[in-house]
């Protein structure tokens, strides 16, 4: 049995490899991942990847954030402590506007990221699962998980013939430890 | 679509031959892969003595107090003020760029937002540092915070003030976390490329980017949904700052044309600052193929159009201040056209109003030099404006008998020229280890929208004959095009 643990298709330009995409979804090799060093506008459909529910959390974020702000108002300057200010009412709903929106964006903001950085496991000092260095830079890496599809000179012609500049049979998945 | 094709009469936001995907990363990383330059060394030598200047200065008026500054019973509020509303107002062009802009999808702001948005941090932390120095005792500005204390008292939630402590602080952490999710692909690149122990540096700040599929299609989903969210909040943060004066008493500062006045003119010097610093940078950083003749005249435009909203704005109150037939508001007008301030006001007027004028003329504002020279004007102007503000209304208000004159100290000098030394400093800090453009978003441009690829348009023959001479006419502006390849054509 071959040691090769990944196949990966190394193009240089982004629609050759949406072309690679299409000729081995036609020949049924299913795709492990795609890595590229900038965002490809309708991979996401190509492979099938649901849209992302960020927004739903961002939008949540926002609404906590923004009763929380008012809350806080409402307790400080209505509940626990009301001042006489000239006569004038302690429930200013007018100024409680600005804090109560810029608390919304804070909250959004942060809850959004930090939310975006828990999904797709991003943190300091965690270690890059890179299979190419290549991938940050100008190639365009498709991944195929070689164990069960075979046989892998077949996907390296699909490859190949979709216009991969390269295509490596590595032994590790990542490259990136050491 | 990486392959959209765009049209030719759109100019190219990347020009130069042969230029690849590995060749954007290789000329935006030159900077941070290589020793310092002369020019880089002799840029940070400079600004970091400036930037001990300000150490020293401020440290002096921690010690001392603030009766080491110019101010007196009457101007309470002078260069510190102003310092703080001209820094906050720069700090806002780096935020346009990267939401506003990109809620408009001008591609042209993928090349420079990433250099905006550093810029924004840094000025944002020069503005913070005047609030945190003009409190005299820093230690007092927990006080600005609603923690319970001593006194069991809440911070007072209706004074413009304590607005302004929750949009700064709001402004600057989003700008920050913006601009952080943005930079993680682009240290992804550094970090596979480097190795030792700056490898290992990167990849802890890269957070283990892979840019997988899953990974961009939520980067992006972020990415637009932070600038849906810090366009208003952009906006907020200068109205806030405005309402500061405009909620108070004060003749010339009590006027409600104050927000749009304020977010035009912040806008307008940012988009000065941006001028000035990328100007040089594109040069001495070898990026003139990224940020190109067509960038430098589209900011231009704006700063015409946001010089003349201010304009609008500066003539707007003089008719108000007629109109209202408020003794006190004409005469803080007429004071500061004609008092004892008038060289201040007039040094607003021509800076502001009449010198982005100029930029209706293509050939000067197609001028590298020039448009320099005049971003520096432009952020002359709109530091007198805020002093005029500030210091004209204040010197003389409702009781003649307390009318007095203000002059400013060597420390509040030495703060203000010192904070534009720290604020070079941490520019030049940051292009020395962080790519000053953004990599990634500037590749996605390469296959639509650059030269290369409307050259190779042309030449299949195609085009339209009338929008291939109109394409090539607009490339004569530029300095970074050859355009004797396109003599045969």
């Amino acid at each position: 049995m071959s040691k090769t643990k990944f196949i990966l298709g190394l193009f240089d330009d982004p629609d050759a490899m949406m072309d690679g995409i299409h000729k081995l979804q036609q020949n049924s090799v299913p795709i492990y991942d795609v890595y590229t060093p900038m965002p490809i506008h309708g991979i996401e459909a190509k492979l099938g990847i649901k849209d992302s529910r960020l927004g739903y959390a961002a939008f949540l974020f926002g609404c906590t954030g923004g009763t929380v702000a008012f809350s806080m108002l409402y307790y400080m300057l209505v509940h626990d402590w009301p001042m006489n200010i000239g006569g004038k009412p302690s429930f200013a709903i007018p100024d409680f506007v600005p804090i109560t929106f810029e608390w919304t964006v804070l909250f959004t903001a942060f809850g959004m990221v930090a939310t975006f950085f828990y999904a797709t496991h991003l943190f300091p000092g965690r270690a890059p699962r890179v299979m190419d260095l290549r991938a940050t830079d100008d190639r365009f890496v498709i991944a195929i998980d070689a164990k069960g599809n075979t046989p892998h000179a077949d996907i390296t012609n699909i490859l190949k013939e979709a216009g991969a500049v390269e295509v490596k049979h590595n032994e590790r998945k990542y490259v990136s430890y050491e | 679509m990486s392959s959209h094709s765009e049209s030719i009469i759109r100019e190219p936001l990347i020009t130069g031959e042969n230029i690849t995907y590995s060749q954007i990363t290789n000329d935006v990383l030159r900077p941070v892969e290589n020793k310092p330059t002369k020019a880089w060394w002799i840029g940070f030598t400079v600004s970091s003595i400036f930037a001990m200047l300000w150490v020293f200065a401020v440290s002096w008026t921690f010690w001392y107090g603030i009766g080491a500054w110019g101010l007196n019973k009457t101007v309470g509020w002078a260069w510190d003020i102003t310092g703080f509303v001209w820094w906050v107002g720069i700090g806002h062009a780096g935020t346009l760029i990267s939401a506003v802009l990109l809620l408009f999808r001008q591609n042209w702001r993928n090349s420079i937002n990433r250099s905006a948005e550093a810029m924004t941090i840094f000025a944002v932390i020069c503005a913070a540092s005047y609030i945190v120095a003009h409190m005299g005792r820093p230690w007092m500005a927990v006080y600005s915070l609603p923690l319970p204390n001593q006194y069991t008292l809440w911070v007072n939630f209706n004074s413009p003030l304590i607005w302004d402590v929750f949009a700064i602080s709001t402004y600057f952490s989003v700008s920050l976390v913006f601009w952080y999710t943005g930079l993680l692909p682009d240290i992804a690149s550094i970090r596979d490329r480097a190795t030792g122990i700056k490898r290992r540096i990167y990849s802890i700040c890269s957070f283990g980017w892979a840019g997988s599929v899953k990974t961009w299609q939520r980067f992006e989903t972020v990415s637009l949904i932070l600038a849906g969210i810090s366009t208003p909040l952009v906006l907020s943060v200068h109205t806030i700052v405005s309402m500061d004066f405009a909620t108070s008493l004060e003749p010339g500062w009590h006027t409600t044309i104050f927000p749009p006045y304020f977010v035009a003119g912040a806008i307008f010097s940012g988009f000065a600052m941006v001028q000035t610093l990328l100007l040089v940078a594109r040069k001495v950083l070898g990026l003139e193929n990224y940020i190109t003749m067509f960038h430098i005249e589209s900011m231009n435009k704006i700063i015409i159009l946001t010089g003349s909203i201010v304009g609008v704005a500066y003539l707007t109150e003089f008719f108000i201040a007629w109109y209202s037939g408020v003794e006190y508001e004409q005469y803080a007008f007429i004071n500061r056209a004609t008092g004892p301030y008038w060289w201040a006001y007039w040094s607003m007027m021509s800076c502001n109003v009449i010198s982005p004028q100029l930029f209706w003329v293509k050939k000067w504002r197609t001028s590298i030099p020039f448009s320099w020279v005049l971003s520096i004007v432009v952020n002359i102007g709109m530091w007198f404006e805020r002093f005029v503000i500030i210091v004209t209304s204040l010197h003389r208000d409702y009781i003649p008998s307390s009318w007095a004159m203000f002059q400013p100290t060597w420390v509040e000098v030495s703060i203000f020229i010192g904070s534009i030394g720290l604020f070079f400093t941490l520019f030049l800090l940051f292009i020395r280890v962080l790519p000053s453009v953004a990599m990634a978003e500037v590749k996605l441009l390469l296959k639509g929208a650059s030269e290369q690829a409307k050259l190779e348009k042309i030449k299949h023959g195609h085009e339209d004959k009338s929008q291939v001479e109109f394409y090539k006419e607009a490339l004569e502006k530029f300095d970074s095009v050859d355009l004797a390849k396109y003599g045969k054509i």
